[in-house]
């Protein structure tokens, strides 16, 4: 299929460019930026004016709940949220049910996400079995059935000599390591930030020091051994610090922030919302600051939706008992641009944090539009209201802290590989 | 049903429609309570001591955790105020086995109840069973995890004003485990709203929270110097898992630098009261001596306990004309 997307403002942060130029696409890849090449002709034409036409996004963090966990959410919900939300690649976490530890697990999953014709899926594998922190995965093999990267997701990883060696034996094979940091005995039991909130509320604590403590040690595991570290989900100021500390001396750790802690802070819990239980915990509003500063300094390489779609029983228990996680997919893009907003950055600095960027971590060709790239393409009308109704999200997570929230930007259209994933139905183009 | 996102505990017209937390509890509502109390003391003093304010009511206990001395309390104060009383005692089970705590509450919402009296390891608990029952279900909090427990906050208040009849120019010591007492968050929100212009909180570093002074406490780590010339002495129990943990340790030591005995006490005005929420560690957060002694009104705070919660039970069913 050929197609023409025509009159939309185009930008490319990778390749420098914000600008209206035409995008040609053919077999998949993208064929023309600007100048159609010779002898083009479109048997579709995708009209953007008014539009923004970007790379399609790339998601460093969203569980879709399958294998195992089908009670949540199922793949197919989730990639066709993926695709709503504009998002054409995504890595998952391993904390699957069955953990994603086993080659086998691995080349099934990325086959049922490839049968469903929505993102490209990019699994990351378990860093120990079972997720269990004892005994390491075979990681090669793993990585040679398509895990991307490896991580502990948030499951207690409390022996150091284990992460010492996993780090070790990760970098032999040159294969990232993505942590997010947490010392889960300084967390122990916690739920909330050790703050003003959980004091008032009751909640029981968890110190930014289970947060620094983690990032230190693994800073100095990394210096170690040599291995590829990326710092998953931080969620304070002092976190911040040490990374930009660790950078300034050499170090090549890169690190994320989920687009909650951008927005939410520990006063969003207001009386024992649920959906503000979110792991790691939303801090005070100055961490908040801090992370919405660092990820415009780029200090912080790129945001994700650390998408956790639960189900509406898990969530309806006390706060200390309700599944942690919010849905994100479909957010991504309006809360970055959010963001960005309230932060005066030019669109393209927004976009870059949500493709170019999350690409590079993710060691992918994706992100950009170059000529000759894969055609994954996100349209979007950055113009336009909506209201976050927990109903109308695709995910079967409705879990939001966002409910009636008016946020401005809607996808419109998300190709991948050159074919068209979603298309915004004309009743809901209103 | 509806809930204030800025005061889920009042209805529409401002009026107590659940007691869930002292905290945003307006100064005459906590006046209101207080006074109600006061005439209901008067009724568990007559040979008949009933009155028929709830008659034809259910009221339904429900504790999710275990406690005698609460359930019984609340159990009495209903009967006196002659509505029927239905006690729940549901075990501590995981949310993975049996019935979720929504689909319980909604099973006996259907059994046409008016009350519910709840109690929950969990903070928040109550929120969310004010948040899913009907509108004519009241919620009363009878303790929920380390969040508030606002009847025995309440009778605290009744007992130091009864004794020390104004609150403007107290100062008020709260000793021992913070971190994890309702009580003392009860009682906090309660003292600073009714106008209390100094509150201590006195413990070791471990079972002080974060922030603390945010709710308008005083810190103090060294109990000589808090209980200085201050009003009203409230210690708190002390739980024995604590000293399991690393947060203590062990009872002698804590018994040694914060437990409240004659010596300790001396520090304080002459005419200083001790409360304690029950039920005491004697030779742990207070000597017996003192728990005995004649600035101790411990034994005062359980019939004032009594005559709250009356208070709090026909104020939140509407049928409270004071």
């Amino acid at each position: 299929m050929k197609i023409h997307i025509k009159g939309g403002r185009l930008i490319d942060p990778k390749n420098g460019l914000d600008d209206a130029r035409d995008l040609y696409i053919a077999a998949g890849k993208i064929v023309g930026v600007g100048n159609a090449p010779a002898g083009f002709g479109a048997n579709h034409i995708i009209d953007a004016a008014g539009k923004i036409v970007c790379p399609g996004l790339v998601d460093l963090a969203a569980r879709l709940r399958e294998p195992g966990l089908e009670y949540m959410a199922t793949l197919d919900s989730e990639m066709n949220a993926a695709v709503a939300g504009g998002v054409t690649s995504l890595a998952c976490p391993p904390d699957t049910d069955p953990p994603l530890d086993e080659p086998g697990l691995v080349e099934m999953l990325k086959f049922r996400a490839r049968t469903l014709n929505k993102a490209r899926l990019y699994p990351i594998g378990a860093l120990t079995a079972g997720l269990k922190g004892t005994k390491l995965t075979e990681m090669a093999e793993l990585r040679d059935s398509g895990c991307v990267a490896f991580s502990h997701a948030d499951a207690p990883l409390t022996d150091n000599q284990v992460l010492l060696y996993a780090l070790q034996y990760a970098a032999t094979f040159n294969i990232p390591v993505w942590l997010r940091p947490q010392d889960s005995f300084v967390a122990r039991g916690g739920v909330a930030h050790d703050g003003q909130i959980a004091t008032r509320l009751g909640l029981p604590p968890i110190p930014v020091t289970a947060e620094t403590a983690a990032v230190a040690l693994i800073l100095l595991l990394a210096r170690e051994t040599g291995a590829r570290v990326h710092l998953a989900r931080l969620s304070s100021a002092a976190a911040i610090n040490m990374v930009r500390r660790a950078r300034h001396d050499g170090a090549r750790v890169t690190c994320d922030v989920a687009v909650h802690h951008l927005h939410l802070s520990e006063m969003d819990i207001g009386y024992f919302d649920g959906n503000c239980h979110l792991i790691p915990p939303l801090r005070s509003q100055r961490d908040r600051d801090a992370l919405r500063r660092a990820l415009a300094e780029h200090t912080i390489d790129a945001v994700c939706s650390d998408h956790c779609p639960v189900d509406d029983d898990a969530k309806q228990l006390p706060f200390s008992e309700a599944e942690p996680g919010a849905t994100g997919l479909e957010l991504l893009l309006p809360l970055t641009l959010k963001w960005a907003d309230e932060e005066q950055l030019p669109l393209a600095t927004a976009l870059s944090r949500i493709t170019s960027d999350a690409a590079n971590i993710l060691g992918i060709d994706a992100g950009h539009l170059s000529v000759g790239a894969q055609a994954d393409v996100c349209i979007f009308d950055a113009q336009r209201y909506w209201k976050v109704e927990p109903a109308s999200l695709l995910s079967l997570g409705k879990n939001t802290p966002y409910s009636g929230l008016e946020v401005k930007g809607r996808v419109t259209h998300t190709l991948v590989g050159g074919m068209i994933a979603h298309e915004l139905r004309v009743h809901e183009t209103r | 049903m509806w809930l204030d996102p800025r005061n889920p505990q009042l209805n529409k017209n401002g009026e107590l429609n659940h007691l869930l937390s002292i905290e945003g509890l307006p100064a005459d509502v906590l006046r209101q309570i207080l006074d109600a109390a006061e005439s209901f003391v008067g009724v568990t003093q007559r040979e008949v001591k009933k009155v028929p304010l709830l008659r034809g009511k259910s009221v339904f206990n429900i504790f999710f955790e275990n406690s005698t001395r609460t359930r019984t309390t609340f159990e009495i104060a209903a009967k006196r105020l002659s509505a029927d009383v239905i006690n729940l005692a549901i075990a501590q089970s995981s949310t993975s086995k049996g019935e979720s705590m929504l689909d319980t509450v909604a099973n006996l919402a259907a059994m046409q109840a008016d009350m519910f009296v709840v109690r929950h390891a969990a903070s928040g608990a109550p929120y969310l069973i004010a948040k899913h029952v009907g509108q004519d279900i009241h919620v009363i909090n009878a303790g929920d995890g380390r969040h508030q427990h606002p009847t025995q906050g309440l009778l605290d208040m009744y007992t130091i004003r009864h004794y020390k009849k104004d609150f403007t120019n107290l100062r008020v010591a709260i000793i021992g485990d913070i971190l994890h007492s309702r009580v003392a968050r009860s009682q906090i929100h309660a003292l600073t709203t009714l106008g209390c212009p100094e509150i201590r909180v006195i413990g070791p570093r471990t079972l002080i929270p974060a922030d603390i002074r945010s709710l308008g406490v005083q810190v103090y780590h060294d109990l000589k110097e808090g209980l200085k010339d201050v009003d009203v002495v409230s210690t708190l129990r002390l739980q024995n898992e604590r000293m399991k943990g690393a947060l203590l340790a062990s009872g002698q030591e804590f018994y040694k630098y914060y437990g409240i005995t004659d010596d300790k006490l001396a520090l304080a005005k002459p005419d200083a009261i001790v409360l304690h929420p029950g039920p005491m560690n004697r030779g742990v957060e207070i000597d017996s001596s003192v728990a005995d002694g004649g600035q101790s009104v411990i034994l005062p705070q359980v019939n004032f306990g009594i005559a709250i919660r009356m208070a709090v039970m026909s104020i939140v069913a509407g049928s409270w004309r004071g």
